[in-house]
């Protein structure tokens, strides 16, 4: 039973990550048309925003320590980091531990940046290409971005601390009368809050306000909205730089649970997409129920217990709901009539 | 008219009423609804051996849903179509087609990539082999008897001087002509025709008219739904009259033009 | 018209059987006349037209095909241990189990089509490469990677290994270190490895260009035009898919068996879907659905891996020695982003640049050339003969 909740809360925040991911790709998809492999190198290149900033933030000069000496008695040159300087010590020690979460002030505005560029200057010219183009310059702009990274930030993990306050484990079993065992890392609790937030947030904005009306009837109908005279080239943009920024944070606050490197946005892309498929393509709910689904389903099968009698089972469970789920929902878990089929 | 008696779908020990021995085709007491909204209701129809039979009717009658429930595309609430003794309800498109029914478009749905010849070369080649055949090694260019049947098709649909042209490259029109080829090149016991006319001018409609004529003394068998009058009275044998998902009339040309109904349900529709 | 084609055809058949066959002496002045090399143009190249046949000529895009490589390589690899270094049952054997492992996977896909037939493709190969590095380390041997060995003077090791070359052993073959594959005692490695695979490119690109001819070449390409209309017009197009998956999938099985044959090791690695969008990269570089594209792609893209990704700095900066020292500098900064290492990046922006200016592939861009320069002396037959030419 302990084990049991263990796993759930252990699929709950890969299952959040997930569904961001695919709660992007579907939005670009049902509104603009396109299939974006280059989905998942948004995701990490919201990551790599945290290490940057993080890296920002220890940019130092190097100082003569007024205090420690060398063995020679000889005064000791030390790293001083500028932030130091400028707001003092405590302030510095403060926006180091905080960086992760800090880091979405930055990605925020970078990710939409970059969406704005993607969309305006390769994405709009394939609304009418074949899904086989879309899926494959997307995949080589994918390639181009992730080589970049590797070349500026290496090809190893690069790990990010959480804030202290939230560095242990939640007694969680304590909470829900489980006992002491359950035990469960904090901000990977967080995160879970956090991904439902974002997904609420991107829901409310879609339900109650203007735009998102828009955005939700051209998902039914492109060419009626278009008809009506919206400027729906507009709009689009917007969408596109709304999923690069879901998929910005998604990656920025994965960070501490997971070092970045430069391959982890296909590594999720690949996951995402089969999510996006189970959910539905096209229907914003399915991508988020079929993510924590998809995500839940997963630490179950890396229990010991289901591994003995399937063995290999963790490894596979994900593509082979995707083939169950495919033959016989053709649509996915709550995917509409008339999307994406011949 | 002939008497079908009391049927349901899910009896499915009932005898089919073949209609009478020169029956082709058979549509037996088909519903059709779209979310509640009933599209055929209790259409019966014969279709003769060798007639052109016109379905008319205005425009959302259901004459579309009829020849897609056919051709396998819709599958009727309930109810059969019968082809030659064979419940056509169920069966997957290209068993019907395998069977002797083909359809000519009404939007032309030909392929794009390929040439005008190629184009009339796939339905012959299905109709020779079947649905399924694979020898990689029957060269496709040396099928020297098929070829000159299909130039010889293409040329009966004024097709000839297009032969190597890409189909997307043609005229709506001449796609039009090319469906019509693509089915005609089958020798289909029945032709099913969707509005063969429709978007054509004057002069090439009636170059189809006669085209259609001298397929008819060949022994065709042809089904067309059609909006334009003119056609219908050129070429019908008999022509059955849709209105509302219902058959309302139904015989010669001459008794349907003077049926009061077909007047009513066609005020100021169109002039019959 | 059809004398014509098959005329042409012959003569395609005849200049890519000539030039493969002379290869060593026609790329020795680019630099690539090295068996190595020569060998992997032949396997890449007989990857790609085994992928075209499905992806060019009836559209379906599928994210899975190394999967097949993986299966040619680890059944060959098995044959070298358990039956004979001779390669003629460990080929054979190889496109055959592709060919069943086809069959299974694209009975399923192939229920879906567009984006679902590339994401369950997509599903097959991450599900075998995982399998592949976990449970079935036992057949595949993890992440060492498959591998003949000696067979060992104490026969329970050597059947614990898997090495114990039945056939061979019987047929009293003496075996001295590790044994290389061989062709009836013809060594597989160097240039009779190359000519091997040379002779089997060609005749897969015989097979193909059969194939792409054929009534069934034909109704693959009216599957690709309007699927559905085919389906009225009497044609059950599953199994016509099902039959080009399966050719296509033993094509690539013989690729990953050739890759056996000239060096006796497997890796899951080739199974990696980032090895599947390699082969993609190569059919439209080339050309989707031409004959010579996806080969001439699959060169290209070895060709250009090896060489880019083997420059340095040091070449580089004698190679720009010509400019000013900080122009010099400058230029080997920004160069060197592409070369060696950033290979990948050059990569990706290959396969940007051809998709967004050059959806037709290379052979697209000779066409247009060709058309250009032929427009002057006849308009009307211009383009028909640049076409032919071009497939």
């Amino acid at each position: 039973m302990d084990g049991l909740f263990l796993q759930i809360l252990n699929g709950l925040d890969k299952g959040g990550a997930y569904a961001l991911i695919a709660l992007g790709l579907t939005l670009v998809f049902g509104t603009l048309g396109v299939v974006n492999f280059a989905h998942g190198a948004l995701f990490m290149l919201g990551a790599f925003c945290a290490v940057a900033l993080q890296r920002i933030f220890a940019t130092s000069y190097q100082a003569v320590s007024e205090t420690k000496k060398d063995f020679l008695g000889n005064p000791l040159k030390e790293d001083v980091p500028y932030i130091q300087d400028w707001f003092g010590p405590d302030v510095a020690a403060f926006l180091m531990d905080w960086s992760v979460p800090m880091s979405i002030l930055l990605a925020v505005p970078v990710m939409a940046l970059i969406g704005v560029i993607m969309e305006r200057g390769l994405i709009k010219h394939f609304y009418n290409r074949p899904h086989a183009d879309q899926i494959l310059v997307t995949f080589g702009l994918a390639i181009v971005v992730q080589e970049i990274i590797k070349h500026y930030f290496g090809a190893n993990p690069i790990p990010q601390p959480a804030p202290d306050i939230v560095a242990g484990a939640a007694n969680v079993g304590a909470w829900v009368g489980l006992g002491e065992n359950v035990v469960y890392p904090w901000w990977r609790l967080v995160y879970f809050g956090f991904s439902a937030a974002v997904i609420f947030g991107v829901f409310a904005f879609l339900q109650f306000t203007n735009f998102g009306m828009v955005v939700r009837a051209g998902m039914q109908d492109r060419e009626m909205v278009s008809m009506l005279g919206i400027n729906i080239q507009r709009r689009f943009t917007i969408v596109f730089g709304l999923a690069a920024v879901v998929a910005g944070v998604a990656g920025a606050m994965y960070t501490p649970t997971l070092p970045p490197d430069y391959h982890i946005g296909m590594d999720f892309l690949v996951l995402s997409f089969v999510v996006v498929v189970v959910g539905g393509m096209g229907s914003l709910g399915g991508a988020v129920l079929a993510g924590f689904l998809l995500g839940v389903l997963q630490s179950f099968a890396s229990m010991n217990e289901v591994k003995s009698i399937l063995p290999g089972i963790d490894q596979i469970i994900v593509y082979l709901i995707a083939v169950i789920v495919l033959l016989t929902l053709p649509r996915g878990l709550l995917g509409r009539k008339g999307v994406m089929e011949e | 008219m002939l008497a079908t008696a009391e049927k349901t779908a899910d009896d499915e020990s009932r005898e089919f009423q073949r209609g009478t021995p020169n029956s082709v085709l058979h549509i037996d007491d088909v519903h059709k609804s779209f979310s509640g909204l009933h599209a055929l209701s209790d259409v019966d129809l014969e279709v003769l051996e060798g007639e052109t039979h016109a379905i008319i009717g205005p425009n959302g009658a259901g004459k579309s849903t009829l020849l897609n429930v056919c051709v396998g595309r819709l599958k009727p609430d309930r109810g059969a179509v019968v082809f030659d003794g064979e419940v056509l309800t169920g069966k997957q498109p290209h068993e019907i087609n395998q069977l002797g029914v083909a359809r000519v478009f009404q939007t032309p749905e030909v392929f794009p990539d390929l040439t005008v010849l190629e184009n009339i070369m796939v339905p012959a080649l299905s109709k020779r082999d079947g649905h399924f055949r694979v020898n990689p090694f029957k060269d496709f260019e040396r099928e020297a008897s098929l070829r000159d049947e299909a130039v010889a098709t293409a040329e009966s649909v004024g097709l000839q001087a297009q032969l190597t042209a890409q189909a997307s490259s043609m005229s709506r029109g001449d796609k039009r002509r090319l469906e019509l080829a693509m089915g005609l090149i089958q020798h289909p016991r029945l032709l099913l025709l969707d509005e063969p006319t429709a978007g054509m001018a004057r002069h090439d409609t009636n170059a189809t008219i006669d085209l259609l004529k001298k397929i008819k003394e060949g022994g065709m068998t042809k089904v067309i739904i059609e909006h334009d009058m003119h056609v219908v009275f050129s070429l019908a044998d008999r022509i059955s009259v849709l209105a509302g998902g219902r058959i309302i009339a139904q015989g010669t040309p001459d008794e349907v033009k003077n049926d009061p109904k077909v007047k009513e349900a066609y005020l100021g529709e169109e002039q019959v | 018209m059809g004398n014509t084609q098959s005329r042409n055809d012959l003569l395609l058949l005849a200049g890519i059987a000539g030039f493969t066959l002379l290869a060593p002496w026609l790329l020795a002045p680019i630099g690539a006349a090295y068996p190595d090399l020569l060998q992997k143009f032949c396997i890449f190249g007989i990857f790609a037209i085994g992928f075209n046949i499905l992806f060019g000529l009836t559209g379906y895009l599928s994210f899975g095909h190394a999967v097949f490589i993986g299966v040619g390589s680890y059944v060959s690899v098995w044959c070298f241990k358990l039956l004979t270094m001779n390669i003629i049952p460990a080929v054979a054997l190889s496109v055959l189990m592709a060919g069943l492992f086809a069959a299974a996977i694209g009975y399923v896909s192939l229920r879906r089509s567009g984006i679902y037939f590339s994401i369950l493709t997509l599903a097959f190969a991450q599900m075998s490469y995982n399998l592949a590095y976990s449970v079935l380390t036992p057949i595949t041997n993890g992440e060492t990677g498959l591998q003949v060995r000696a067979i060992r003077t104490n026969a329970e090791l050597s059947l614990r290994d898997g090495d114990v070359r039945v056939i061979d052993q019987a047929l009293g073959i003496q075996e001295v270190g590790v044994p290389i594959t061989n062709l009836f005692g013809m060594k597989m490695s160097g240039y009779p490895g190359f000519y091997f695979c040379a002779v089997l490119l060609i005749i897969c690109f015989y097979l193909a260009q059969r194939l792409t001819r054929s009534n069934f070449g034909v109704m693959l390409k009216a599957i690709k035009s309007n699927q559905n209309r085919l389906n009225y017009t009497g044609i059950h197009t599953r199994p016509y898919l099902i039959a080009a998956f399966v050719i296509s999938g033993m094509y690539a099985g013989l690729a990953g068996s050739l890759m056996a044959v000239t060096d006796p090791i497997a890796g899951a690695e080739r199974m990696q879907w980032t090895a599947s969008g390699e082969v993609v990269l190569m059919t439209i570089l080339g050309g989707v659905g031409t004959l010579v594209g996806p080969v001439l792609g699959a060169g290209l893209i070895k060709f250009a891996e090896q060489k880019v990704s083997s420059w340095n700095e040091g070449i580089l900066n004698s190679f720009f020695s010509f400019l000013p020292e900080s122009l010099q500098h400058f230029v080997v900064d920004v160069v060197s982003l592409f070369v060696g290492e950033g290979w990948h990046l050059t990569l990706g922006l290959m396969f940007m640049v051809i998709v967004i200016f050059l959806p037709g592939g290379l052979m697209e861009g000779f066409r247009r050339i060709m058309a250009r320069f032929q427009k002057k002396p006849d308009e009307t037959v211009a383009p028909d003969g640049a076409q032919q030419a071009a497939e």
